[in-house]
């Protein structure tokens, strides 16, 4: 059983502009990459579960030449606002890191 | 691709985050045509826009536009900067103006500034979004008479196209308000004639400075050189290099989608990009395309909201923290009841929160059962409401409670470590960002005004 945390070497989070979120998980390699960038868990139901996002919205790329893949969300609330606890989203990938794969 | 590049030197990713004249110097020795920066962004909230203040300090700025002026009047190449004083509204265009024309004055140099303003008047955008001009990206949706007169500046993102028309005009330096990254680094390129798709990547590229490289902390910048079937990067630092990794990951930056990137008047599409190394510090970058199409600006507008009063204590004793959760939710029921009773409805519809820094202040979940219990927190107290003057006498009102609640009803009053006293700390208004739409324009100038300061002929006048 492997999770997000032990199929990656780098996972970020950062605002894309004040309205989204996005995600980099760079996988440890093409093994990894291969078996997990599509995988079906990763897909927007997770952020939708995780982060209130939008499901229809969700974006997920594929980039195989740096064995990574970007996930991009958009935040249920703008940047800033009353409730705001993580300004830049550099925080929020911490969720994902004991997501289990398979 | 032949030597007769268009280099630019990028000296930082942001002005006023440390150039450094070594590297500036290294630059022009390997024939640099022009220096452009970047000044700013949105990325750290709407506050700078609303209040036409810049998150860097005053200091900071001059130091590093003194550098890069003093390189402009000794090498004789122009010098762009945009989204000037942080949001690039017109408070920070005239902020870094005068900035400017201090340093001028006190080096003795007398460039013809350019400085080019995009804030951007309500009653225009009215008219623009009655005829349909202005379209909402997502996730927002059609845009508001209402919510144009919330905003307390509205900026359009510019292009190139008031960089060029400034230096066509023959500016030595151009301060810019809020443009794209991208942009200003292209915008020198494109006017010499530059392949639109390897000049567009390249900007993006150098757009943090030496992000783009190996070692992104050994260094401030980077130079670009744009040819005509594709762009060099290289540090302008000798100790550190670039590589086709740390190149084409950059990219994936603070930009939603990895392959394609929307600027006023186009696309630039890099799916096809091609990265190599052609020594050991500089990579080679081809196949990169810009696709043009119907010329748009994007708004950013930021708003004034509700009022914050914040408290912080910090709490070590274990039989609180043994059963922390359980003691946050007593305590934020107490608060609420506190406030309705001591202040009734004059307090309205107000907001607390209290956020537990050492346990789950970032994410506000609930740890999992089982977790171990925190040496200790920080609880930060937020109230919001209408006014300031509401969100501090709710925070007074519940400054006994926050400071004395017990875990155990039963037992002493404990006194949490309050930080500071007074308790209270007016925090202001909550800014956001109202805006995340996008206006079409006849012109790219259509939008924009510039201003001239040209210090030689004033001195001569």
């Amino acid at each position: 059983m492997a999770t997000v945390k032990d199929v990656c070497r780098h996972i970020r989070s950062k605002n894309a502009g004040p309205f989204w979120v996005t995600v980099d998980l760079f996988f440890d390699g093409a093994e990894s990459f291969a078996k997990y960038a599509e995988s079906p868990t990763l897909g927007p139901a997770l952020f939708a579960e995780l982060y209130g996002a939008d499901a229809s919205l969700v974006k997920r790329f594929p980039v195989p030449d740096l064995h990574m893949v970007k996930i991009s969300y958009p935040r249920t609330s703008a940047q800033g606002g009353e409730v705001e606890r993580d300004m830049h989203c550099g925080q929020q990938f911490v969720r994902l890191l004991d997501i289990e794969l398979d | 691709m032949r030597d007769d590049a268009i280099k630019i030197i990028v000296p930082v990713g942001s002005l006023g985050a440390g150039v450094r004249p070594d590297e500036i110097r290294y630059g022009v020795e390997r024939g640099a045509h022009a220096i452009a920066s970047d000044a700013g962004s949105t990325d750290s909230g709407a506050a700078y826009l609303a209040l036409g203040v810049s998150k860097n300090n005053r200091e900071a700025v001059k130091r590093d536009l003194a550098i890069l002026m003093k390189a402009q009047a000794e090498a004789r190449i122009p010098l762009l900067v945009g989204s000037c004083g942080q949001a690039g509204g017109d408070a920070g265009v005239a902020w870094t103006r005068d900035i400017a024309i201090e340093i001028a004055r006190e080096l003795g140099l007398k460039p013809k500034i350019a400085a080019t303003f995009c804030e951007q008047d309500k009653a225009v955008l009215k008219a623009k979004n009655a005829a349909g001009e202005i379209k909402p990206l997502a996730a927002l949706g059609p845009l508001s008479d209402e919510t144009i007169e919330v905003c307390e500046h509205i900026v359009a993102v510019m292009g190139p196209e008031p960089y060029i028309a400034a230096l066509e005009a023959g500016a030595d330096i151009v301060l810019g308000g809020r443009t794209t990254d991208t942009a200003v680094l292209a915008s020198f390129a494109l006017m010499k004639g530059a392949s639109a798709g390897p000049a567009w990547h390249a900007a993006k590229v150098a757009e943090c400075g030496a992000q783009c490289a190996v070692y992104p902390t050994r260094g401030a910048g980077v130079l670009i050189s744009i040819g005509k079937s594709g762009f060099k990067v290289e540090p302008l630092s000798p100790d550190n290099r670039c590589d086709p990794h740390s190149v084409s990951a950059h990219m994936l930056y603070e930009n939603a989608n990895p392959f394609l990137l929307t600027e006023p008047g186009g696309v630039l599409d890099v799916t096809d990009a091609h990265y190599a190394a052609i020594d050991d510090r500089t990579v080679e970058v081809t196949g990169s395309i810009w696709k043009a199409a119907p010329y748009t600006m994007k708004l950013e507008g930021a708003a004034k909201g509700r009022f914050q009063t914040i408290m912080l204590i910090g709490i070590q004793d274990p039989a609180v923290l043994n059963r922390i959760d359980e003691f946050h939710d007593r305590m934020l029921a107490a608060l609420y009841e506190r406030v309705h009773k001591a202040i009734g409805p004059a307090a309205g519809d107000f907001h607390i929160s209290l956020r537990l820094y050492g346990w789950n202040a970032v994410s506000g979940d609930k740890p999992a059962p089982g977790t171990p219990p925190p040496r200790e927190v920080g609880v930060l107290f937020v109230a919001t409401a209408d006014t300031q003057a509401m969100a501090t006498q709710i925070a007074k009102a519940c400054n006994p409670y926050f400071f004395h609640f017990p875990i155990d009803l039963d037992k002493e009053l404990p006194s949490y470590g309050f930080a500071f006293s007074p308790a209270d700390i007016e925090r202001g208004p909550v800014y956001e960002f109202k805006l995340n739409h996008i206006v079409e324009v006849n012109d790219p100038m259509e939008l924009v005004r510039t201003e001239w300061i040209d210090l030689a002929s004033k001195e001569t006048a």
